[in-house]
């Protein structure tokens, strides 16, 4: 069987102080991720507005995944509790209209975590390549 | 006038949709709707359809051309397609005389060829009212149900489907239905007549068969511009785009670019006079407040297209906004309270 | 039948015109038919008196014009507030929209109000619809006069009535009832048992239907931002655009997340749909999943209460979990 290499697009919002920290830390340590990850880098976790997730899927991204602090070592003290309740009901919304739930993922990576932040990318492609394409969120206006 | 039996009106519709895409009002779990005919579809009996037929002519969205942009280059493409010919079948006769009013706008010059072009490619079998709604006011703005405009006007009685061309289009299609379809005599002549007959005097019952448009027309803006009414009329309204979305001659549009992010879609879409961004300039909104929002729509129904129109107001009495809007305001209650006595 | 008559609410009223309590009421104003009733500001017992409505089809909820109107006098603005738009009542004197001193509240017991639109699928030419002996009476112009039982025409909303409690009022006419046991989630329910693609073609069904009118929106009285996102240009998002279902699918999750846990489950944006789509299944999915992940809450009971969205505590549940616990719990 011919197998074609399909390559998702993963838009990555990490925040600054922990996540984005720790995918430096990856990449000082040339621990290897594939480059379809885009990183976004946002003041905290709690700046992803829903907004946001719903705008990447429509740009064409496979999948979105946003890093923050670890619950109780957010640098503004509580931004990722919020976070983590409005992903919550943002992801259960998603998954009520139908839409893969492997497509969307939070993970908390702190800034020593380097070696997680590669690992959990890795993982997150290959979850997102075996569902394929993003279908049910496109916009076709955004396709080349 | 030519005829064919109710029973084999499905023949009718596969004969019609063998030269061309063939739509017709269709039943739904959310009313009539007009759809495109297939094999086994049935004509909706509703009395009309929820969304008027102005979607066939000018839609709610539509690509104008796009913008692809690479490096320092812009490269305009056209994205017009010669429209393919249909016909929309089961056309009301509120709703064929919106297709005038629309045409005075978008074919005056300079014409619009997008909507020129899908003017031009359809054709329009009508079909006279039996069962009117109470919502219905046609009659108020001197349209006859049950004598509709159109390239083939058709009457349905209970078993009998009666076609009368009045265009040469008209003409064309039946010509190519000739097979199928039988001359008419006198005596059918005179059902058709009883058919108008039964649906003038259900006509004439209509709660609102009294209303009167003769206080409003062309140049009557200083008499009603400062109504105190207004205020009360307009006090509740949402600012929704629900009654000029669902309205035949509503025609007010936006142009937009979307940026693809390798490149631009220009596009149209309905815009609503009810909403607080409606026609926003960089020196702001013109009209600030929901009560000229409110005004505006209903004084150009009924004073300023009249005015610019020869008197022909853009109301065609369909009474959609009646059954549609979320608090129940509509052109009915305007007119009745700024129309004075004659309207009580 | 309503419990309190007309007459009741009139003279109560009438009273606190005269007494100088009120200087203007939040009425339902009577229409063409018996059942397009339309909110209105009334000055006078006068104008309540000859244009005042109260029978089974005074849905509308006015808890929203309360902004305005507390806003253009000096005295209070009277408003009739059924159980459930005292829900909204509360909700939007949390979020400080109105003074609470500028209102007096008089609480009227709702026995479930009819939806015009089952009178219409019903009957061609509906001319008149009025309450009477054993149900509603219906005047239609070509299938006769029928007498239905209030149950048959009862809106969905009010077939799940979740209270016919009052939470807020000054002053009550007629009894008050209870917080029910309503079935409301069943529908939700359903459809998470429903396969993904079940779902998707489910919604997908339902929101191609949308004509971004933004009537739900307009309606909401949980809806009361000054500048909505979506009617900026610059969001990307403020008219309808050709695209594919993506721009449905975006404006109602948003429209619903906005409100989530604000949202007191009134019912108010399904009922005013022109098209019929049934938006009260998103919030109520929020609702559903903020009473599972975070205890139970209902929105507008109280004042003051915070909502979940703007809480946390330490050990929530992951989004991860929350995924799977929506689908597989039910």
């Amino acid at each position: 069987m011919q197998v074609t290499e399909y390559k998702p697009l993963i838009v990555a919002f990490c925040c600054n102080w922990c996540s984005y920290a720790g995918a430096d830390l990856a990449g000082n340590n040339r621990l290897s991720y594939p480059a379809d990850v885009k990183i976004i880098r946002v003041p905290c976790s709690c700046r992803v507005n829903p907004m946001f997730i719903l705008r990447a899927f429509q740009r064409g991204a496979d999948g979105v995944i946003l890093c923050g602090c670890h619950p109780g070592d957010c640098h503004y003290t509580t931004g990722n509790y919020y976070t983590r309740r409005r992903m919550a009901l943002l992801f259960s919304m998603l998954d009520y209209l139908g839409i893969e739930r492997e497509r969307t993922r939070v993970e908390w990576v702190s800034a020593a975590e380097g070696a997680k932040f590669a690992a959990t990318m890795n993982d997150f492609v290959a979850q997102v390549a075996a569902l394929g394409e993003n279908k049910r969120l496109e916009d076709l206006r955004c396709k080349k | 006038m030519r005829k064919i039996a109710v029973s084999r009106i499905q023949e009718l519709f596969a004969a019609i949709a063998a030269g061309q895409t063939l739509y017709l009002p269709v039943d739904t779990k959310a009313g009539a709707k007009f759809e495109q005919w297939e094999s086994g579809k049935q004509l909706s009996s509703a009395l009309n359809t929820v969304r008027s037929a102005k979607d066939f002519f000018f839609p709610q969205t539509e690509n104008l051309m796009d913008f692809r942009v690479e490096g320092k280059k812009i490269e305009i493409i056209d994205t017009r397609r010669e429209s393919e010919d249909f016909v929309l079948f089961g056309v009301r006769a509120c709703d064929v005389r919106s297709f005038t009013v629309l045409d005075r706008v978008f074919l005056a010059e300079p014409v619009d060829t997008y909507y020129k072009n899908r003017r031009e490619h359809g054709l329009i079998m009508s079909m006279s009212c039996t069962r009117p709604a109470e919502t219905c006011f046609c009659g108020t703005f001197g349209i006859d149900a049950a004598e509709p405009e159109g390239d083939v006007v058709c009457h349905m009685t209970a078993d009998t489907l009666y076609l009368d061309a009045k265009t040469e289009k008209g003409s064309a299609l039946l010509e190519g239905l000739s097979a199928l379809t039988e001359d008419c005599a006198a005596e059918d002549e005179a059902a058709v007549e009883r058919h108008r007959e039964l649906s003038h005097e259900r006509l004439s019952k209509l709660p609102l068969a009294s209303l009167s448009a003769d206080r409003f027309g062309a140049d009557k803006t200083d008499e009603f511009f400062n109504d105190p009414a207004w205020k009360s009329l307009s006090e509740a309204c949402l600012g929704c785009g629900t009654c000029t979305f669902v309205c035949p001659t509503c025609q007010c549009y936006d142009i937009q670019d979307f940026d693809t992010g390798h490149g631009v879609k220009r596009f149209r879409c309905w815009d609503s006079c009810m909403y607080s961004d409606f026609t926003k300039m960089s020196a702001g909104q013109p009209r600030l407040t929901q009560l000229e929002r409110f005004r505006q729509r209903f004084m150009h129904k009924l004073v300023y297209y009249p005015t610019n129109n020869d008197g022909l107001f853009s109301c065609v009495g369909c009474g959609r906004c009646l059954s549609k809007c979320p608090i129940q305001m509509n052109i009915v209650k305007v007119m009745k309270q700024l129309g004075g006595k004659q309207n009580d | 039948m309503q419990e309190i008559t007309r007459e009741a609410i009139l003279a109560r009223a009438a009273e606190l015109f005269r007494d100088g309590t009120v200087d203007r009421a939040l009425g339902w104003r009577a229409g063409e038919f018996d059942y397009d009733v339309t909110p209105g500001v009334f000055t006078s017992a006068e104008e309540l008196e000859n244009g005042f409505v109260w029978n089974d089809f005074c849905g509308a909820n006015f808890s929203k014009y309360l902004i305005r109107e507390t806003g253009l006098t000096e005295k209070k603005v009277l408003v009739f507030l059924k159980p459930c738009d005292t829900y909204s009542f509360n909700q939007l004197l949390t979020e400080h929209r109105f003074a609470r001193e500028k209102v007096y509240a008089v609480g009227v017991p709702c026995a479930g109000m009819a939806d015009p639109r089952l009178l219409r699928e019903r009957f061609d030419g509906v001319t008149a619809a009025e309450s009477a002996e054993g149900g509603v009476l219906v005047h239609t112009l070509y299938d006769g006069d029928v007498t239905l039982p209030q149950e048959e025409l009862l809106a969905d909303r009010c077939r799940n009535c979740k209270s016919r409690k009052h939470v807020a009022y000054d002053e009550l006419l007629g009894s008050d009832g209870e917080v029910l046991d309503s079935h409301r989630f069943d529908e939700v329910e359903r459809l998470e048992r429903m396969t993904p693609d079940e779902r998707f073609a489910f919604w997908q069904n339902e929101l191609s239907r949308c004509i971004r009118c933004n009537a739900c929106r307009d309606v909401c009285p949980a809806c009361t931002c000054e500048k909505c996102v979506f009617d900026n240009p610059a969001s990307g998002a403020a008219n309808k655009a050709p695209s594919s279902s993506f721009e449905e699918q975006m404006f109602h999750i948003i429209r619903a997340f906005h409100v989530a846990g604000r949202c007191t489950d009134c019912g108010e944006c399904s009922r005013v749909c022109p098209q019929h789509i049934p938006l009260h299944l998103l919030n109520r999915k929020f609702i559903r999943d903020i009473d599972r992940f975070y205890g139970e809450y209902q929105a507008g009971a109280e004042v003051g209460s915070r909502a979940p969205i703007v809480d946390y505590t330490e050990g929530d549940i992951e989004p991860g979990q929350a995924v799977e616990g929506g689908a597989r719990h039910a």
